[in-house]
């Protein structure tokens, strides 16, 4: 299959925002040709790819591992909102505070 | 006693154990070796010194009352800084994780404590282990104890530099393409990358979770082995981890007698893009293997120039899958939240000041590999090299009991050397990679020096779950070949 290697900086910047990452100017012109330089470097990849290779998503030959379904002690939860960028707190409780999640302004 | 720094972790454990010396003496001669020269070298992030001196009165007790101990207890090691342990940061050399402390421990660092080993501190990586010279760190470089304007490789460059600089006798590492093999390589000391699922990926920071795989670092071949027995085994936490015994490294470290075994050198990896020093180390290592009674024989496997690219596809896709978990909700960074801002644009300014360039690029390279219209072409792609790389292994293993090649095709670069382009850079790991593709367990060991008086490693592939072959290899290198030793390390000799 042939591949577009050719990155401008309005494909970084959608693929920034799909990846949800803010980027400078700089860094979208800048990324756009490195990465158009590693894409050309990867063109082989896709030309050696026949179609009746099957693909290999992981080196062990794994399918689903289960456990018995048993309840374990969890994290000591005041030791996780101990790295909680910000939380709230009402008497017992405590949760993560998050920034507004919906389209309005809050 | 400054030499108790240039003892092997077998040798300070048996010391440790007869009580001709303490934990706590060794432990301190490590952290003063560290604050004698890590201000020139940076291996370490974290110097954990109050807890690691405790830690060794508490295993001295414990001889003193003759309680039993493990075969390394009291030996102190050094730790990646991309492994949980509860009570220091865990930064992955990330401004997104700075002061980050886990509330769990890895497996691996769990392991290490049980056995009575001493932690010393978390050792510098490039951020989230994407990188080949510990550059991309957001905390500074690391630098390599035989020449300090040079890499000591990467991502794990701190804990390889450390062995060099005498700062820890042994370290954790993690593979992901080559970081625990290629700053084995160009800081003369061991790396081994065990079988993938060989050790616990539980706790340790993901970056690509079809190839990471954690794994020990150390100046002999028989300390590693014994810290990959420490480390190694199953666990039901990793879905990944395999349910088998350890393959018995420490016997085959002990073993280094080559007679009548078949090595396959790697037609592919030489020639062009390889420095000859590197070259000329290799093929006198083969030939001292070759003197000690072992078949040799070229093997070609014509698909190992593609696991680069194959890797720059499958790593990040997977990467940018992993990084995601960095939302600056539950842990981590978290800016530009005002009250105003919505979850996405504080999300978007937290990953956009918290991670580095190298660490966007890769998101942004898997985002797109992985994206619709692309899938097909790129990942899936690199998925299908993936199954031929295996079967260039599958074949060669048919008819030799290991490869060998070169583990790097250079020696160390100088920090700051600007490159011809990025993909130049990559191909640090051209040799490593193929072996993180199949899972397959493999090694790099010291081979002397190249013209330009840096190290140069030998690299030594085998089965899945022969982990044992690539350490009875290694240690017939380590009896054949002269041992070489750091600037820094001669200095406190």
């Amino acid at each position: 299959m042939e591949c577009p290697v050719a990155l401008t900086s309005t494909d970084v910047a959608r693929l920034a925002d799909l990846a949800r990452i803010d980027l400078t100017v700089k860094e979208l012109e800048q990324f756009a040709g490195e990465l158009g330089v590693v894409l050309d470097a990867v063109a082989q990849v896709s030309a050696a790819a026949r179609p009746d290779i099957v693909p290999t998503s992981h080196a062990l030959n794994l399918t689903n591992v289960f456990r018995d379904d048993v309840v374990r002690p969890s994290m000591p939860l005041a030791d996780v909102f101990a790295m909680a960028p910000a939380v709230e707190q009402d008497g017992d409780s405590t949760w993560f505070r998050v920034p507004r999640i919906l389209g309005e302004a809050a | 006693m400054s030499s108790l720094t240039s003892l092997t972790a077998a040798r300070l454990a048996a010391l440790i154990r007869t009580g001709e010396v303490s934990s706590e003496e060794v432990t301190r001669a490590h952290l003063d070796q560290i604050a004698a020269v890590d201000d020139r070298v940076h291996a370490f992030l974290h110097v954990d010194t109050d807890r690691a001196l405790e830690v060794a009165r508490r295993v001295d007790a414990k001889r003193r009352a003759g309680a039993p101990l493990g075969p390394l207890a009291g030996v102190p090691v050094a730790v990646k800084d991309l492994f949980a342990y509860v009570g220091a940061p865990t930064t992955c050399g990330s401004r997104m994780l700075e002061n980050w402390c886990p509330p769990y421990n890895a497996a691996v660092t769990e392991r290490v404590l049980a056995a009575d080993m001493v932690i010393l501190g978390k050792t510098n990586l490039d951020e989230f282990a994407m990188g080949s010279s510990t550059e991309t760190s957001a905390f500074g470089p690391t630098h390599n104890p035989w020449d300090l304007a040079r890499v000591p490789g990467g991502s794990g460059g701190g804990s390889a530099a450390a062995l060099a600089a005498l700062e820890a006798p042994v370290a954790l590492g993690s593979d992901t393409g080559g970081s625990i093999r290629q700053p084995a390589a160009v800081t003369g000391t061991v790396g081994i990358k065990p079988t993938y699922g060989g050790v616990s990926r539980y706790g340790a920071v993901a970056m690509a979770s079809s190839l990471d795989q954690p794994g020990p670092c150390a100046r002999t071949v028989l300390d590693a082995a014994l810290l990959h027995q420490v480390i190694g085994g199953y666990d039901p936490r990793d879905a990944t981890s395999i349910d088998a015994p350890v393959p018995d490294v420490v016997a085959a470290a002990q073993s280094p007698d080559v007679a009548g075994m078949k090595i396959g050198v790697v037609k592919e990896f030489g020639g062009e893009g390889f420095e000859p020093g590197v070259e000329r180390r290799f093929h006198e290592a083969v030939a001292a293997l070759a003197g000690a009674g072992a078949e040799i024989v070229e093997v070609s496997c014509p698909y190992f120039p593609l696991a680069l690219g194959a890797y720059y596809l499958i790593m990040p896709s997977e990467v940018s899958s992993n990084m995601a978990r960095f939302d600056a909700m539950r842990y981590g960074r978290r800016v530009g939240d005002d009250g105003t801002r919505s979850v996405e644009d504080v999300m978007r300014a937290s990953r956009g000041a918290g991670f580095g360039a190298e660490v966007k690029r890769r998101i942004i390279l898997g985002t797109y590999a992985l994206s619709s219209g692309y899938y097909d072409a790129y990942y899936g792609s690199a998925q299908k090299v993936r199954t031929l790389i295996i079967q260039d292994f599958r074949a060669a293993f048919s008819t030799v009991d290991v490869l060998m090649s070169p583990s790097t095709p250079t020696t160390a670069i100088r920090i700051g050397e600007p490159l011809t382009d990025l993909m130049a850079g990559y191909k640090a790991d051209l040799c490593t990679i193929p072996s993180n593709l199949a899972g397959i367990p493999a090694g790099s060991f010291p081979a002397g020096l190249s013209d330009n008086g840096l190290p140069v490693g030998v690299q030594v592939m085998a089965p899945v779950l022969a982990d044992d072959r690539v350490y009875r290899v290694g240690s017939a290198l380590e009896a054949l070949l002269e041992p070489r030793f750091a600037p820094l390390t001669k200095e406190a000799r």
